[in-house]
C-alpha cells in the first residue's frame, strides 16, 4: 500500500488552493515553522511540476510495502525525522507510528537509535583527533 | 471521575455535540457532508441489507469511566433496561432472519436481569456476543461470570485499547491493564479462546486523535506480546476507530484535535468501508426499549426514523429491514481508512 500519510497531506486533488488566497499571499508567517503547512508539502510542485511530481511519486514508492513493510519503514522514517530534526516529519511520523501500531516505548527507542548514531558519528571523529595528537606529540 | 451528564456538562446533550460536529468553526462547517458523500457513490438513503444483529445495550451503568467513552457510561449512570423491555426483546429476536444477539453497555453484567435473559437467549438458540470490560469480572460480585457464559457458550467480546500498561491505563484508569490480564488468564483457564466454541476476542480503540493500525499486523502484535509477557492466548482482534461523539469529543476539543481528527476522517473516507457500515445488519436497542440504527446513533438520540418503528413494542422486521438508516457527520468514523464496526474492520 502506498503511504496513506503523505498521499493525504499532498495528494493535489485534496489541495485546497484558497490556502493561499489573499490573506497568505501578502501577509508571510512571522514564524519560520507552522504545522498547516505541513499539508500544504504538494504545493511544491507549484514552481516545478516535473520535479515535484517525480518526488513525490518517488517517496510514496520508498513508503510502499516491499522488501521493507511499510510499517518498519515508518519507525525508520521516525528515527531519519529526528536524526535531521524536521518538525514536518516528526509531527508527521509521530501519527504515522501510532497509526502502524508502535508503542511509546519502540517509537522513543527509535529516537534513541537515532541519537546514538548521530552522538557516535561525533565521538567516532575523536579517533581523528587522538591520530593527530599523536602526529603531533613527541 | 464523574460522567459528562452528571457534572451538567454542555457535551451530555446530544444536539450540543451535533452542532460542534457540523459547525464548530469555519473549517469544520466547510467540510463534506456524509449524506454527500454516500450519494456520491450511490448509497444514500443508506438501507439495510437485513438486521442480522440485535444489539441491545442493557443499560449505561458501568464500573469504569474511561475517557473516551461513547456512551458516557459509569458507576453514576442509572439507566437500566428492565425484564419488562429485555421480554419484548425475546419476542422481537425470535425470528430466524436474527442470527446473533450481542449484549452491550455500560457494563452489560451489571444489569440485573443478565444471566436470566442470556439463559432465555441460548434456549432460543442465538449466538451470544458479550462485549465486557474485563475488570467487571474481577469483583466478588461477578466472578462466577466466566464458567456461567462459558456454559452457555456465549462470545466474549473485550476492550483492551492496548497490549501495554501505560496505553490502557491512561484511557481506561490506573491499574486496568494489571486486572484486565488477570481475566484474561482466568478466561483461558476455563477454555476461552483455546476451545473454538469458546471465542475470546479483543478490541482494540486508539488511545488519541488517530486512527487505529492494519487489523491483521496490530493482532499479529498483540497475540506475541500477550503471550509473551502473560502466557494470554485469544481468537481475534477487532481495531474500532473512536467516533467523535460524547466523552471523546469532549477530549477532541480539550486537546484541541477535533478539526485535524474531522478532516482525517472525511479524507479517509472509503467506500467499500461505506458498503459494509455495521448499521446495515444491526439494529440497536436502547435501555429504554427504542431504537437505534446503531449504538452511536442511539447516544446521539437519533431514533430509526423516517416512518419506520421506533420502539421495541412496535417491533417489525418487515419494516425495519427497509428503513432509511439516520446518519450524520460522526458516521465518517465507521467509514475511514480500512472502517470500522463492533466487528473491528470492515474491509
Ligand atoms: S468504554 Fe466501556 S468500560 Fe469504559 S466506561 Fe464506557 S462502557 Fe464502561
Ligand atoms: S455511526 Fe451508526 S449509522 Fe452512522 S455509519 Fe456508523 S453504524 Fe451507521
Amino acid at each position: 500500500m502506498i503511504s496513506q500519510l503523505f498521499l493525504y497531506h499532498f495528494d493535489p486533488l485534496n489541495f485546497n488552493r484558497n490556502r493561499f488566497s489573499q490573506s497568505n499571499l501578502y501577509h508571510m508567517e512571522k514564524t519560520y515553522y507552522n504545522p498547516k503547512d505541513l499539508k500544504k508539502f504538494g504545493n511544491v510542485s507549484d514552481f516545478q511540476k516535473e520535479l515535484g511530481d517525480k518526488f513525490f511519486d518517488y517517496y510514496n514508492t520508498v513508503f510502499a510495502d516491499s522488501a521493507l513493510s511499510a510499517k518498519e519503514k515508518s519507525l525508520i522514517a521516525l528515527a531519519v525525522a529526528h536524526a535531521v530534526q524536521c518538525p514536518y516529519c516528526i509531527d508527521a511520523y509521530t501519527e504515522e507510528s501510532l497509526e502502524k501500531g508502535f508503542s511509546e516505548e519502540q517509537m522513543m527507542e527509535a529516537v534513541h537509535v537515532a541519537t546514538a548514531i548521530r552522538g557516535g558519528a561525533s565521538l567516532v571523529h575523536g579517533v581523528q583527533m587522538m591520530n593527530k595528537v599523536d602526529k603531533l606529540s613527541m | 471521575m464523574k460522567s459528562l451528564i452528571a457534572q451538567s456538562h454542555s457535551l451530555s446533550d446530544p444536539d450540543v455535540q451535533l452542532d460542534i460536529i457540523n459547525n464548530h468553526n469555519e473549517k469544520i462547517k466547510s467540510l463534506a457532508r456524509f449524506e454527500q458523500k454516500l450519494d456520491e457513490i450511490d448509497l444514500f438513503p443508506l438501507k439495510p441489507t437485513g438486521i442480522e444483529i440485535f444489539q441491545i445495550n442493557v443499560g449505561y451503568m458501568c464500573n469504569m469511566t474511561c475517557k473516551h467513552c461513547h456512551v458516557d457510561a459509569g458507576p453514576d449512570r442509572k439507566e437500566i433496561m428492565t425484564r419488562e423491555t429485555l421480554e419484548l426483546c425475546l419476542d422481537a429476536l425470535n425470528h430466524e432472519q436474527i442470527t446473533t444477539v450481542d449484549l452491550t453497555g455500560g457494563a452489560p453484567e451489571m444489569n440485573p436481569h443478565f444471566r436470566w435473559f442470556v439463559d432465555e437467549v441460548s434456549k432460543l438458540g442465538k449466538h451470544i456476543i458479550v462485549r465486557s470490560n474485563l475488570t467487571i469480572l474481577d469483583t466478588r460480585k461477578f466472578e462466577d461470570l466466566p464458567q456461567f457464559m462459558a456454559d452457555r457458550g456465549v462470545e466474549i467480546t473485550c476492550s483492551l485499547p492496548f497490549y501495554s500498561k501505560r496505553r490502557t491505563d491512561t484511557q481506561r484508569g490506573e491499574g486496568t491493564y494489571d486486572k484486565s490480564m488477570k481475566v484474561l488468564k482466568i478466561l483461558n483457564e476455563i477454555g476461552y479462546g483455546k476451545d473454538e466454541n469458546l471465542q475470546l476476542n479483543l478490541v482494540y480503540n486508539p488511545v488519541g486523535a488517530f486512527l487505529p493500525p492494519d487489523q491483521e499486523s496490530l493482532q499479529e502484535d498483540y497475540k506475541e506480546r500477550l503471550w509473551n509477557d502473560h502466557g494470554i492466548v485469544f481468537n481475534e482482534l477487532y481495531t474500532i476507530t473512536n467516533l467523535p461523539i460524547s466523552r471523546y469529543l469532549n477530549f477532541l476539543l480539550m486537546s484541541d484535535n477535533l478539526e485535524e481528527y474531522m478532516e482525517k476522517l472525511i479524507t479517509s473516507f472509503n467506500p467499500g468501508a461505506a458498503q459494509g457500515v455495521m448499521c446495515r445488519n444491526t439494529i440497536s436497542i436502547g435501555w429504554d426499549g427504542t431504537l437505534y440504527d446503531c449504538d452511536f446513533n442511539q447516544m446521539l438520540k437519533m431514533q430509526t426514523n423516517h416512518g419506520s418503528p421506533d420502539h421495541i413494542k412496535d417491533w417489525d422486521l418487515e419494516r425495519l429491514n427497509n428503513r432509511e438508516i439516520m446518519v450524520n457527520q460522526h458516521c465518517f468514523g465507521c467509514t475511514a481508512g480500512a472502517g470500522s464496526s463492533c466487528g473491528g474492520a470492515v474491509t
